[in-house]
């Protein structure tokens, strides 16, 4: 079972969690082209290694998180909260 | 086999005499026994029949790895099939029987099955199934489907009950530093000295007793054991098998709570499946005897050798009076010994040359000998012996018991689990756990070290490997090398028989013969899971714990090729069956899931719903009056609806409160539709896609101040908007100030719908001049009070298509305001209605809803175009047309009509071209109603092209799964009052 520690919430295990997707992809702007758009949402890199991705702390603190995790051994390497001023509050608080 | 209860042997306490049922007829035991123990010192031999051949079988082990004492415990519901006879627990009132035979194992019909034995070869079911021609003497598959009947009835093991599982099951959670898998000697030093460090340790065992095979010796104290452990702080959890290892060092393990017992707490589960979370895991799971492949190596009397020791210490009892041992290893000569010394006559026969052992003279030895056949079919008569080197010429020795020992396997599928691959040790003939990187160490016998001595320093070793990991020391670590017999073993899986068809067991729950592994090669398996496949090798529930690295070597044989380059196959979890009650634990019944309700759910119970589930929800589902039907129900309602009016509880719709100063910036960016200049007080129908241009949901946004909205979504999308809106502003829009909550369990929420709503309105409210076709206009919002006092929202919106409202309330006042609602809507014949009018209604207007926005559909297709703003940009505005999603041949919303009025038709009816009912037709029906309004049933779905395409033309409605046929029209989905007056009025 792969558990996550939340950086609000302490180390939980991942059926607390919903996985959202690719942490690494810049979304464009509301106006920008097809073409970008498409490549946001439908060209993924297949890793084998480590992988930044999203997880939303959905039955706990609601936070969405970014973590990395090698695709290999499901090792998570780290956690941080999405939003970069949460991500300071809670590296602050830590 | 004679086996006898022996004095001065056993930890079993004889002043407790225990009664049990085998086969219908009473013995009795010991406490302290296994069901096996209890049925050797009863001298019964026969207690289990073969799978496919139905051949006698006994006792064959004393541990989770047994094959042939598989038995079935309990009646009724409470029957258990396939239980190993040598893991249950003897208890007063225990009933057991034999399984796999009719009428008894002692006496089966289905033995007849042991003379057919080359029809039930490998492959016999893949051949014959496939229909080809079966035996010399029969002609086509005919014969074989005569066969098939007896066949399948005779083969197959135990049978489950039909019932309900009457017993209750528990889920539990365990945290710990450490976690010890085994209580034999490695695991136990292991956990001894992690505990010693202050480290939080768990020890788990399968076993009832600590001590692994410890339990084999004589002078050795169980209890003693655990209190010495116990007393260091260490969490001793026995009869728990841990029966999987997961990611982040969290394993899965099964605690048997009551299965020992006869008449348990009622308050206590039978089982219960635990997940501990430990930081380091010692593996020190032990190791198997293997047995050996010879001719008839599955009569009653056939047993590992340490087996028979374990009976002997353990139980007291002495499993044969006459007994040959035979080996190819050192392990069994302290067996051989203590045997002789409780007063067996032994034999050893042991397969090397030049070894060295000192053994009282009385028993004799044999080297460089092989067993070659056991003459007997109930009970072993005797032992027909070759030498090494001349396999023809043969000595038989009478005896009435066989001993096996063709090495030990260490038990790896722990480690497996974790996708380590185990290495093949040549010296010891055995695989030992790979290289593992994460927080885990095997230590003893589980790695290939068999002394006892060795096995304690391993688990020492183990201990220290882990509180390095943990950070609580640095020693250095210096592994034990594999092994430590004092002569080494030699190569010994098989002695080749030349009768045919040979019986050579090497899988012995599936009858799996060395000759099916031959044959299965011969037929071109030559990988070992297409192998283990075809022969079933493994597959039984032992999962091959006897007979795998059998299996491997013949194959490995066949191939000419060494054991590791034929490879092993994976072990999964579970270690030892896990009964699905354990699995689902509580989650049983009403538990299943979780049931929301609605803050009015009393109140339309009450007040006569019948209900209906709605995703986690109930909701009210019709009202019945008297003796009305559904369809009785739902087309009074509606027509109530359309003519006065109804009350509706629609608390179920997600809601979500959404503050800050860019709510605006929030709202206007996520629907298609402009809501920047949305007025306070006034709410906007939206919808919103998904990036990719799909429409995700619909709903309305409400401005209730400067910064504040009351947003509201469908039922059945509300969590994942709630989900959606967060993963926007915590990832994409972290610039925006605003904050969401969901607010849905906060409000309670009814719709009045009908031209008699505002009435029935001003009636509710404290002060009625508020609610005009002025001050209230269509899509607007009111914050206001009801007649007692308690401040509510309402907003004018229309499901229906009627003049209709919505009114909210905070969720505790949820019954004060149906009240006051009813009761002032019975003044104008109004009438409560449930989701099937709702359904009505809203499909007689062609208002989508989740049945029509599938995740195929985008915003043209639902025919709301027209609500996707051009002047700004939103989600999925640049994604919205790309590719074929512009294209005009797509399917699109339209209404549908039988041709013959009095025709209905059904959700889910596939659209086509009157000559061409076929595939996926043209279009399919999503939802449909009977409509009081028109008189006849009307449906809405999706067409390609639209209406426009199809508008004269008669198609056909094809219904395959209900055999149904009808002719359709295509029309408008806005079937009623399609200009819209009456939601104006
Ligand atoms: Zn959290």
């Amino acid at each position: 079972m792969i558990r996550i520690k939340c950086p609000y919430c302490g180390e939980r295990d991942h059926s607390e969690f919903t996985y959202g997707g690719d942490a690494s992809v810049e979304y464009p702007a509301l106006d920008a082209s097809v073409s970008d758009w498409t490549k946001a949402i439908f060209f993924r890199e297949n890793i084998r290694g480590n992988q930044k991705e999203t997880w939303h702390h959905t039955n706990g603190c609601r936070l969405w998180l970014e973590v990395e995790r090698s695709t290999i051994t499901h090792e998570i390497k780290s956690v941080k909260a999405c939003h970069p001023q949460i991500d300071k509050i809670t590296k602050n608080n830590s | 086999m004679t086996s006898i209860r022996i004095k001065n042997y056993g930890k079993i306490n004889k002043d407790k005499v225990i009664k049990f049922t085998w086969d219908n007829k009473e013995y009795s035991g010991y406490e302290g026994d296994s069901l096996a123990s209890a049925l050797l010192a009863n001298d019964i031999r026969i207690v289990g029949r073969s799978f496919k051949y139905h051949r006698p079988r006994g006792v064959m082990s004393c541990g989770v790895e047994e094959s042939g004492a598989l038995v079935t415990v309990g009646s009724g519901s409470k029957r258990d099939p396939n239980v190993r006879a040598t893991t249950q627990e003897l208890y007063s009132g225990l009933n057991a029987s034999g399984q796999n035979a009719f009428p008894s194992v002692n006496f089966d019909f289905g033995g007849i099955n042991n003379y057919l034995g080359r029809f039930f070869a490998a492959g016999f079911y893949y051949k014959t199934f496939m229909g080809l021609p079966p035996f010399e003497w029969g002609k086509g598959t005919g014969i074989w489907m005569v066969f098939e009947k007896i066949i399948r009835k005779a083969a197959g093991m135990g049978k489950a009950s039909r019932e309900p599982d009457p017993d209750s099951y528990e889920h539990a959670n365990d945290f710990c530093d450490v976690l010890v898998v085994g209580s034999g000697p490695a695991g136990v030093a292991a956990a001894q000295e992690a505990a010693n460090q202050n480290l939080n340790v768990i020890l788990i065992e399968q076993d009832s007793l600590l001590g692994g095979n410890n339990l084999a010796e004589k002078a050795f104290d169980s209890s003693l054991l655990q209190k010495q452990l116990e007393s260091k702080g260490i969490r001793v959890m026995s009869r728990t098998t841990a029966f999987g290892v997961y990611d982040n060092t969290v394993v899965g393990a099964l605690e048997r709570v009551t299965d020992h017992l006869s008449n348990p707490n009622t308050f206590l589960p039978r089982q219960r499946f635990r997940t501990i979370r430990a930081k380091y895991i010692i593996l020190a799971s032990g190791a198997l005897e293997r047995h050996i492949a010879f001719n008839n190596n599955d009569i009653p009397g056939v047993m590992t050798a340490n087996a028979s020791r374990q009976y002997l210490n353990r139980y007291g009892v002495l499993t044969g009076k006459k007994i040959v041992i035979t080996t190819n290893n050192d392990s069994v000569y302290q067996t051989a010994i203590e045997l002789h010394e409780a007063g067996s006559k032994v034999t050893v026969l042991d397969s090397r040359k030049n070894i060295k052992i000192d053994l009282p003279k009385e028993i004799e030895i044999h080297l460089e000998t092989l067993p070659f056949s056991i003459n007997g079919s109930r009970k072993i008569e005797s032992l027909d012996v070759c030498k090494t080197s001349d396999k023809t010429n043969k000595n038989t020795i009478i005896c009435d018991q066989v001993l096996v020992s063709g090495g030990w396997s260490p038990i790896v599928n722990l480690v497996s689990h974790r996708g380590i691959k185990p290495v093949w040790n040549e010296e010891n003939l055995c695989f030992v756990p790979g290289e593992i990187k994460e927080n885990i160490t095997v230590v003893g016998s589980a790695k290939g070290i068999w002394n006892n001595e060795d096995c304690i320093q391993s688990g020492i070793v183990g201990a220290n490997e882990a509180m390095n990991s943990l950070g609580v020391s640095k020693k250095t670590i210096s592994h034990l090398s594999v092994g430590g017999w004092s002569n080494p073993i030699n190569a010994l899986f098989e002695v080749k028989s030349n009768k045919f068809p040979s019986k050579s067991f090497i899988d012995f729950q599936h009858d799996v013969t060395a000759e099916d592994v031959r044959l299965a090669h011969r037929e071109g398996f030559v990988s070992v899971e297409h192998l283990k496949r075809y022969t079933t090798l493994g597959m039984a529930n032992d999962q091959g714990k006897m007979g795998n690295i059998i299996g491997l070597s013949l194959m490995a044989e066949q191939l000419d090729k060494t054991i590791p380059e034929v490879g092993t196959t994976v072990f999964r979890p579970p270690y030892t069956p896990v009964p699905i009650g354990a699995l689902t634990g509580r989650n049983v019944d009403k538990h299943f899931r979780p049931l929301r309700v609605t803050p009015m759910h009393q109140w339309n119970i009450d007040h006569g719903a019948k209900m209906i589930d709605v995703g986690l929800y109930q909701r009210p589902w019709y009202y019945p009056k008297k003796n009305e039907t559904l369809s009785d129900a739902y087309i009074r309602e509606a027509t109530i609806v359309r003519k006065t009016v109804g009350i509706c509880d629609v608390t179920s719709l997600g809601k979500i409160a959404i503050q800050g100063p860019d709510a605006t910036e929030l709202v206007n960016r996520i629907y298609t539709n402009p809501f920047a200049k949305l007025p306070i007080g006034k709410a906007r129908y939206g919808i919103m896609l998904r990036d990719d241009g799909i429409v995700m949901d619909d709903g309305t946004s409400w401005r209730l101040g400067e910064n504040e909205y009351f947003m509201t979504t469908s039922t059945a999308a509300a969590a994942k908007v709630m989900s959606w809106l967060e993963e926007l502003l915590q990832t994409r829009w972290t610039d925006l100030k605003v904050n969401v909550t969901s607010v849905s369990e906060q409000w309670a929420g009814a719709a009045i719908a009908g031209p008699k709503s505002r009435d029935v309105l001003n009636e509710c409210v404290l002060d009625p001049n508020k609610i005009t076709n002025e001050k209230l206009p269509f899509m607007g919002v009111l914050q206001t009070k009801l007649k007692d006092g308690t401040p509510c929202r309402v907003v004018r919106i229309s499901f229906s298509g009627e003049l209709a409202y919505e009114m909210y309330i905070e969720s505790d006042y949820a019954h004060g305001m149906m009240d006051i609602l009813w009761e002032n809507a019975q003044k104008y014949e109004g009438c409560l209605y449930g989701l099937e009018a709702l359904g009505a209604l809203r499909v007689e207007k062609g208002h989508v809803t989740a049945a029509e926005l599938d995740g195929r559909v985008t915003i043209d297709d639902a025919g709301l175009g027209k609500m996707a703003s051009t002047k700004k940009s939103y989600i999925g505005s640049a994604m919205r047309k790309r590719g074929v999603m512009g294209a005009d041949d797509r399917d699109m919303l339209v209404g549908f009509y039988p041709l013959n009025e009095k025709e209905t038709f059904n959700a889910g009816t596939i659209v086509c071209e009157k000559n061409n009912i076929h595939g996926q037709g043209v279009g399919r029906i999503t939802s449909v109603t009977h409509s009081p309004e028109l008189g006849h049933w009307i449906g809405i779905g999706f067409v390609k092209g639209g209406l426009e395409k199809w508008k004269d033309v008669t198609l056909v409605g094809a219904d395959p799964v209900r055999d149904k046929q009808m002719e359709i029209k295509v029309v408008s989905p806005h079937m009623v009052d399609p200009e819209g007056k009456r939601m104006y009025a």
